[in-house]
């Protein structure tokens, strides 16, 4: 498994550290807990609370990884083993609307490499997993999202949009801002 | 029905009726169109008798095995001395497949019931229902309807008054195509790296948390309410071809057919009139080539085996490929079959889980002699290379997914030779740079 491109700009990762704040307070910390007794097990709260950490953060520092071994018993290593085996989660700063699209077989055929050429040119990314220079977009290809009978799909951050096409790219950056 | 499109005549809409019907994800909803009653009636027999009636049916999972549902059920222990659980595969991610999205999407309700009656059968009280990390939008409306079911009493300790209690618990990925294992989805959601376990111990002896275990597909569960609501025999009867393949299947058609969609028809459709009738067939000016007809890990077909092949698990193998999830990739005479082919085993050495030397490098390997071979860079003994490589990565790993990869490649690489070799040969034009 490959970990998450998009390295954003390194200072922004110290900044984030040196003013690390816990995510695991107030009403997140109550998030959490509610799910203690649906498991029997703290560990298998892992997935669901790196989720809550990327929503909050944007993406699961090493601080962050550090915290949520400590708040589920863990050890920080193993925690990193978990983040680093799923695609979704965030191991780096990215763009503040994370683009991707999927270039699988089935969305191939049908046009897919041309939308991520559109999306790379729209946003001015340039090339993949890279952050544009105003921070706005960072743009992946994925494998297959589940969805191909409506090629190209394209997942920006919650939003899942169908039948994506070179020509709607433009119209659907303005959304985004 | 052929989801976003009006139902066809050819199909057989159980499953689908209600797709494109909002009003459907309520408990409410559902009750006014005939919901819950195969719930109700299972709460009414016993664990055997439940499982009597699915065996009965003759429905096979449809998460891509086809491994019958009642007897995978009744390999649960009798007596509970341990937790049971159900896990529900809501993972799809197998390339070319997007039916559970759809049943999620318009009918959370009809999964939910389905899922119910199964925890009943093995003697669960908890179901956790595994939904990939990219269904963002289902995600939401899953949620909502199991809070729906708790508020209207289809969940939660006293279900529709019968004293029997069932809980879902929705548990998200988060991107990993080998979650979609079973094993490998249980580690995921006890917390861990999503790497396949060796098997045996079976899940139904030790699955999550060590504790007896089924898994099941979104579209198996969603059928059997309909099994218990009309009878085994009612099921048994929807079949057009070979009687051990039964009731109603959610083909997802994809590629380049006019049509593209969910369509629901009955086992044993002629793939023909799906892809042709259904389907409205290629786009102006094109012919068919190629079918993937069961998600990217099945073997590929030519035009000619398309053209009598009987749809359902033993017709499809009696034309060399296999039914699979009923993902089904349609490819036109524009289709560089040679750049789909390692565009599938790239996806594949992505989604290694890395555990097994054969699979982890077997995928990697075979994805840059594909890309050499694209490039103009191949040499004379690739392909026997390649088909070597595919014998090693075959029924040589902890679990199917580096055989999932070698099938794509060994068949095209069969079937359509002459593609292979116009690029070794220097008569077509490389489309990938040398790296
Ligand atoms: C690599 C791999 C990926 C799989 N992905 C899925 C999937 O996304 N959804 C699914 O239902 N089954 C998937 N399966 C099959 C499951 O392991 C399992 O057989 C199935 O969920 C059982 O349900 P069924 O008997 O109802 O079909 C996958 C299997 C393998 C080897
Ligand atoms: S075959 Fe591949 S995916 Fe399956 S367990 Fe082995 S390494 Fe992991
Ligand atoms: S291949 Fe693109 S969504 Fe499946």
């Amino acid at each position: 498994m490959s970990g998450n491109p998009g390295a954003g700009p390194a200072h922004a990762a110290v900044q984030h550290e040196e003013s690390y704040q816990p995510v695991f307070v107030g009403p997140v910390k109550a998030r959490l807990e509610a799910l203690f007794p649906l498991y029997p097990t703290r560990q298998s709260c892992l997935l669901p609370a790196l989720w809550m950490v990327q929503e909050e953060r944007g993406w699961i520092s090493p601080r962050a990884i550090g915290e949520v071994a400590q708040v589920l018993g863990l050890t920080p290593a193993f925690v990193k083993g978990v983040v680093t085996f799923y695609t979704m989660y965030h191991t780096h700063p990215v763009g503040r609307h994370f683009i991707q699209v999927c270039t699988t077989s089935p969305c191939n055929i049908c046009g897919a490499e041309d939308v991520v050429k559109a999306f790379l040119q729209h946003t001015g990314c340039g090339e993949l997993g890279a952050t544009s220079k105003d921070g706005r977009f960072t743009v992946i290809e994925v494998e297959c999202l589940g969805a191909c009978g409506f090629a190209t799909p394209v997942l920006i951050d919650d939003d899942f949009i169908e039948g994506v096409t070179p020509e709607r790219v433009p119209g659907i950056l303005q959304g985004y801002k | 029905m052929g989801y976003p499109h009006p139902s066809h005549a050819k199909e057989q809409p159980v499953l689908s009726k209600y797709f494109g019907d909002a009003g459907a994800r309520t408990v409410e909803g559902w009750v006014k169109r005939g919901g819950y009653e195969g719930l109700k009636q299972a709460l009414g027999l016993t664990r055997d008798q439940v499982i009597e009636v699915v065996k009965a049916s003759g429905l096979r999972g449809r998460g891509g095995a086809g491994f019958p549902t009642g007897l995978k059920w009744s390999f649960m222990p009798k007596e509970v001395t341990k937790p049971h659980y159900l896990v529900c595969n809501a993972d799809e991610s197998e390339p070319g497949t997007f039916k559970d999205r759809e049943i999620i999407r318009w009918t959370p309700q009809q999964l939910i019931e389905g899922c119910a009656i199964a925890a009943h059968a093995i003697g669960a009280e908890r179901i956790y229902i595994y939904i990939r990390g990219e269904f963002t939008a289902e995600y939401k409306i899953l949620t909502a309807a199991v809070e729906d079911g708790y508020k209207n009493g289809a969940l939660g300790g006293n279900v529709f008054g019968s004293g029997r209690r069932i809980d879902v618990v929705l548990h998200r990925g988060a991107g990993a195509y080998i979650c979609g294992e079973e094993t490998a989805m249980m580690n995921s959601i006890e917390g861990k790296r999503g790497n396949p376990r060796i098997k045996p111990p079976f899940p139904a002896q030790a699955g999550l948390w060590a504790s007896p275990t089924t898994i099941n597909n979104v579209e198996t569960l969603a059928a059997v309410p309909h099994i218990l609501v009309r009878g085994a025999e009612w099921y048994k009867g929807l079949c057009l071809s070979n009687p051990k393949s039964t009731g109603t299947k959610l083909f997802s058609v994809c590629g380049h057919v006019q049509r593209p969609g969910n369509y629901e028809v009955v086992m044993g459709t002629p793939m023909r009139d799906l892809i042709f009738d259904m389907c409205g067939g290629m786009r102006p000016g094109r012919a068919l080539k190629a079918v993937i007809p069961g998600g990217s890990s099945v073997p590929i077909m030519t035009v000619a085996e398309v053209e009598d092949c009987a749809m359902d698990y033993e017709g499809i193998v009696a034309k060399g490929s296999m039914l699979g999830s009923g993902g089904m990739i349609v490819m036109d005479d524009s289709t560089d079959i040679v750049y789909q082919v390692m565009r599938l085993a790239r996806f594949y050495a992505h989604e290694s889980c890395a555990q097994c030397t054969q699979c982890r490098e077997g995928t990697a390997w075979t994805t840059k002699i594909l890309e050499r071979i694209l490039a103009g860079a191949g040499k004379a003994e690739d392909l026997a290379l390649l088909l070597d490589l595919a014998d090693n990565m075959t029924g040589k790993t902890i679990c199917v997914l580096s055989d999932s990869c070698a099938a794509p490649v060994v068949s095209a690489i069969k079937k359509f030779r002459g593609e292979f070799d116009a690029y070794l040969n220097r008569m077509k034009r490389p489309v990938m740079v040398a790296v």
